[in-house]
C-alpha cells in the first residue's frame, strides 16, 4: 500500500472528518429530533401530508395523493350543528403523514396523547382516515394532540367532504406541491427572521413548527416578502387571483413571474384560454391603448392554481 | 471521444479523459451561463418572455445553479485532475477507459438531472434539488469512478511523498462522495422537519467547502508554481491550509441558518467556527502570493497566470466576507438578501472559475501539445470575465445592502423591488458578458485544438507562447 507513510494522516483524517460529523450531523439532528410538535407543525403535517417534493406517489408534482383540510359546521354522522370545526381528510389510498407512521417524530407529549386519545396507530392508509387536533394535558401541561376520528367518532372521509362541500374545502395540501414546483420558494420565505421581521411579516416560526414537513423549503434567498402569515395579511380570493395571472394587474413594480399557466387550458365555465390573446390585449392596456386591461379568467375548482391559491390563502 | 469507450487501454492517448472533461465543462459553462443571463433578464424585465410553464424563473433558477455547479465547477475539476493528478505523481492516468467512461456517463446524468429538474420534479431542497434517483446516480457513476481514478493513480505514483495538490484532490473527492450520501439522507429516508432543513444546508454548505473551495485551491497550488518555476513557499503552510480546511470548514454548515430556529448552541457553534475558516484562507493565500515572488510579470504577461492569480486575488474578499458575514453582528443585515448571492458568485464564478479556467487553458494546452490559437480572444475572454463579474458582484452586493436596510427599516417590501431594479439591470449585463465570453472561449480552445501552432518536443506551451 503505497499510502504506509501517510498512515497517521490518514487516521488524523479519519479522525477529524469523523469528529465534525458528530459534532454537525449526530448532536443537532438528535437535539432537534428530541423537540416536541406544537400546533402549527400538526396543522402543518396534515395539511400537506406525507411528501411535498418528489415522491413515489406524485412523481411530476401535480398535487396527487394529498390531504384536504376541510372546515365544518355540521357534523358528518349526526348532522347536527356543531362549533366551527377544522378536519383533515385522507382519502382511501392517500399517505398519512410522518408523524402518523413514526409518532415518535412528534416528541414527548403529542406522540402518548396521540396514541392513547387520539389513537393514530389505528389509522389505516388503504381506507383512509380525518383527522383533527385536539388539546390535552400532558404531565401538567396543555399539549396539542393528533386525534383519529375515523377511529374514535367514526367519521369516514367521504361523508366528511359531502358535509363540508366545495367551499369549505381547501387544497392547501397539493397546493404546497404547485409552491415547491413552482419555485415560489426562490424568492418568498417562509421564515420571518428572528432579528427584525416581526413587525413587518410576524412571528418566526419556532423549532417545533416543523416536525413531519417535507420539504420545509422556508427558502434563502428573498426577493419578495415573506409568506408565512400572508394569509393573515391578504385573505381576498380575488385579490390572488388577478396576482397570480400577471402581478402588474394589483403591483405595477412586481417583479414576480405569471402564473396564468396554471389555469389551465380552459376556464371555470368552459371557455378555452388563450394567453397569447390576452397578453396581446395588456400589452395594449399597457401602451394606453385601451382603458381597461383584459378580463381574468375564473379558475376551474380542479386547476392547479386553485390548489396555490388555497395554500397562500392557508398561511395565517 | 466515443472511439475510446471500447478501445484497448493501452490504445487511448494519455490525457484523453481529461480533454473530454475539458470541453464538456466549457459547453455546460456556456449553458449555465446562458441559462444565468436569461434568469437574470426575467428578473429586470418580468413582463418579457412570459406566458410559458418551462421558462419561468421558479423552474429555470435551479437550473442554472445545478449547470454551473455540476456541469461547469466540477467538471473542470474533474478534468484538471485527470491530467494534474497523474502529472505530479509522475505517472500515467489509472485508467484513461474509466476516465472517458466517467465523463460520458457524467455528461448524460446531468442532461438527465437538468431535465427532470427542468419538468418540475424537483426535491425542493436548495443545492440538493436533484431528485433522489438522480443524486444515487451521482454519487455511483460520477462521483464513485472520479474518486477510483483519482485513488488509483495517486497510489501508482513513482514519486516519493504526494504534493499538496494531491492531497486536497484525494481528501475533497472521497469526501464528496461521503457529502452526496449523507446529505441526501433526508430524501433516500424521508427524514422530515427542521432535520431536514439542517440537513439541506449542511449539504450546501459542505459540497461548496469540502469540493468547490478546496479543490479550486489545489489547482492554483499546482499552476503557480508549475508555469512561474518558483517551488511551493511553505509545504508546511500547506500543511496548515488542509488540516484547518479538514477540521474548520467541515463544521458550520449551521452559519446559513442562522435566523432560523435551530438549537442556539448549534448556530453560536458555527458562527466560531466560520470565523476559524479564516486560518485556511489566510494561510492558503499567503502561501501563494509568496510563491510568486520574483515572477509578477508573468501576472500580466502569462494568461494562465493572469486567470489564477486573479482567482486568488478574489478569494481575499471572498474569505473576509465568508469569515464574518455570519457572525451575529453581521449576519442579521445582510441574511436572505442579494449580498449573499453576490457571495455566491464570488465562490463560483470569482474565484473558483478563474482558477479552473486557467486550468482548463493550460490543460488543453498541455495535452494536445499545441499552443494556444489566440492571445488576443483568451485576454477578451478573460476581461469579458473579470468586468461582467465585477458588474454582477458589485451590483448585487448592493442591491444586498438595500434590502437589508430595506428590511431593518421595515419598507413596504415593493419600494424595495423598485429601488433594486437598476442593480437587475446591471446584474443581468454583467452575467451576459460572461456568457458572451465563454462562447468565444470555446471557440479559441477549440481552434486551438484543430489550429494551433505545434509545441515542440521537450518544450511547455506556456514556455513558447510569446515565441510569435
Amino acid at each position: 500500500m503505497a499510502f504506509r507513510e501517510y498512515n497517521v494522516g490518514s487516521i488524523c483524517f479519519g479522525i477529524a472528518l469523523a469528529g465534525s460529523m458528530m459534532i454537525t450531523i449526530f448532536f443537532p439532528t438528535g437535539d432537534i429530533s428530541n423537540i416536541p410538535a406544537t400546533e402549527i407543525s400538526l396543522d402543518k403535517q396534515l395539511t400537506y401530508g406525507y411528501e411535498s417534493g418528489f415522491n413515489y406517489w406524485d412523481p411530476f408534482l401535480n398535487g396527487k395523493n394529498k390531504p384536504l383540510k376541510v372546515t365544518l359546521t355540521k357534523d358528518p354522522v349526526t348532522g347536527q350543528p356543531m362549533d366551527k370545526t377544522v378536519a383533515y381528510v385522507f382519502k382511501p389510498g392517500v399517505k398519512f403523514p410522518n408523524g402518523i407512521y413514526k409518532p415518535r417524530i412528534l416528541g414527548h407529549g403529542p406522540k402518548e396523547l396521540s396514541e392513547r386519545l387520539g389513537r393514530i396507530s389505528a389509522a389505516d392508509d388503504s381506507k383512509g382516515a380525518v383527522f383533527v387536533i385536539k388539546h390535552g394535558t400532558y404531565k401538567g401541561k396543555e399539549t396539542p394532540y393528533i386525534e383519529n376520528v375515523t377511529a374514535t367518532k367514526g367519521w369516514q372521509p367521504e361523508k366528511v367532504l359531502a358535509t363540508a362541500g366545495d367551499a369549505n374545502t381547501s387544497y392547501a395540501g397539493a397546493g404546497k406541491t404547485m409552491f415547491i414546483r413552482e419555485g415560489c420558494w426562490w424568492c418568498h420565505t417562509l421564515l420571518p427572521e428572528e432579528t427584525q421581521d416581526w413587525q413587518t411579516f410576524g412571528r418566526p416560526p419556532m423549532t417545533g413548527d416543523f416536525n413531519g414537513e417535507s420539504p420545509t423549503a422556508f427558502g434563502s434567498d428573498r426577493k419578495a416578502p415573506d409568506l408565512l402569515h400572508v394569509g393573515s395579511r391578504n385573505s381576498s380570493r380575488e385579490w390572488m387571483m388577478l396576482h397570480f395571472f400577471n402581478p402588474r394587474l394589483v403591483q405595477p413594480h412586481s417583479i414576480m413571474p405569471r402564473y396564468n399557466y396554471l389555469w389551465g387550458k380552459t376556464d371555470a365555465h368552459g371557455n378555452p384560454i388563450d394567453l397569447a390573446k390576452w397578453s396581446k390585449e395588456y400589452q395594449e392596456f399597457y401602451e394606453g391603448k385601451r382603458i381597461y386591461p383584459p378580463e381574468v379568467p375564473d379558475y376551474r375548482p380542479d386547476s392547479e392554481i386553485r390548489y396555490l391559491i388555497d395554500f397562500v390563502l392557508n398561511l395565517k | 471521444m466515443i472511439k475510446y469507450l471500447f478501445a484497448k487501454e493501452e490504445d487511448i492517448p494519455q490525457g484523453s479523459a481529461a480533454i473530454f472533461f475539458a470541453f464538456s465543462s466549457i459547453v455546460w459553462f456556456i449553458v449555465g451561463t446562458g441559462l444565468g443571463s436569461f434568469n437574470a433578464a426575467k428578473l429586470a424585465f418580468p413582463d418579457w418572455f412570459t406566458n410559458s410553464y418551462m421558462f419561468q424563473f421558479g423552474h429555470m433558477r435551479q437550473v442554472h445553479v445545478m449547470t454551473v455547479i455540476f456541469g461547469w465547477i466540477a467538471m473542470a475539476f474533474a478534468a484538471s485532475m485527470m491530467y494534474i493528478t497523474p502529472a505530479l505523481g509522475n505517472t500515467k492516468l489509472w485508467s484513461e477507459k474509466l476516465g472517458v467512461w466517467n465523463c460520458l456517463l457524467w455528461n448524460v446524468g446531468l442532461a438527465l438531472g437538468l431535465a427532470t429538474l427542468w419538468s418540475g420534479m424537483t426535491s425542493g431542497r436548495e443545492y440538493s434539488d436533484f431528485i433522489w434517483p438522480i443524486d444515487l446516480y451521482i454519487a455511483a457513476f460520477i462521483a464513485v469512478p472520479w474518486s477510483l481514478n483519482v485513488w488509483a493513480t495517486i497510489v501508482n505514483r513513482r514519486t516519493q511523498g504526494i504534493y499538496t495538490t494531491n492531497w486536497f484532490f484525494a481528501a475533497c473527492v472521497f469526501m464528496t462522495i461521503i457529502v452526496f450520501l449523507i446529505g441526501n439522507l433526508p430524501e433516500f429516508f424521508h427524514l422530515t422537519g427542521l432535520n431536514e432543513g439542517y440537513m439541506t444546508w449542511w449539504f450546501a454548505h459542505n459540497i461548496l467547502g469540502l469540493l468547490i473551495t478546496p479543490v479550486a485551491a489545489a489547482i492554483t497550488y499546482y499552476m503557480i508554481p508549475k508555469i512561474t518555476g518558483n517551488p511551493l513557499y511553505s509545504h508546511r503552510v500547506g500543511h496548515l491550509h488542509f488540516w484547518s480546511i479538514v477540521v474548520f470548514y467541515s463544521t458550520p454548515a449551521a452559519h446559513h441558518l442562522m435566523s432560523s430556529p435551530l438549537p442556539e448552541w448549534l448556530k453560536s457553534f458555527a458562527s466560531v467556527e466560520g470565523v476559524l475558516i479564516l486560518v485556511p484562507a489566510i494561510a492558503y493565500v499567503c502561501n501563494i502570493l509568496l510563491t510568486m515572488q520574483g515572477k509578477w510579470t508573468m501576472f500580466v504577461e502569462n494568461v494562465e497566470i493572469k486567470f489564477t492569480m486573479t482567482g486568488v486575488f478574489l478569494a481575499i474578499p471572498l474569505n473576509m466576507q465568508g469569515g464574518f458575514h455570519q457572525t451575529r453582528a453581521i449576519n442579521w443585515y445582510i441574511h436572505g438578501t442579494g449580498w449573499i448571492v453576490a457571495h455566491a458568485h464570488l465562490a463560483l464564478l470569482g474565484f473558483s472559475t478563474f482558477a479552473e479556467a486557467a486550468a482548463v487553458y493550460y490543460g488543453i494546452q498541455v495535452l494536445l501539445r499545441r499552443k494556444l490559437y489566440s492571445l488576443s480572444l483568451a485576454n477578451f475572454h478573460f476581461w469579458m470575465l473579470l468586468i461582467g463579474f465585477s458588474l454582477y458582484w458589485t451590483s448585487m452586493t448592493i442591491a444586498g445592502l438595500i434590502q437589508g436596510a430595506g428590511k431593518v427599516y421595515e419598507v413596504p417590501y415593493i419600494d424595495v423591488v423598485i429601488a433594486e431594479h437598476p442593480y437587475m439591470i446591471v446584474r443581468w449585463l454583467g452575467g451576459t458578458m460572461v456568457f458572451l465570453g465563454n462562447i468565444v472561449w470555446l471557440y479559441n480552445m477549440y481552434m486551438t485544438a484543430r489550429a494551433g501552432e505545434v509545441v515542440p518536443e521537450g518544450r511547455l506551451p506556456h514556455e513558447v507562447a510569446y515565441q510569435r
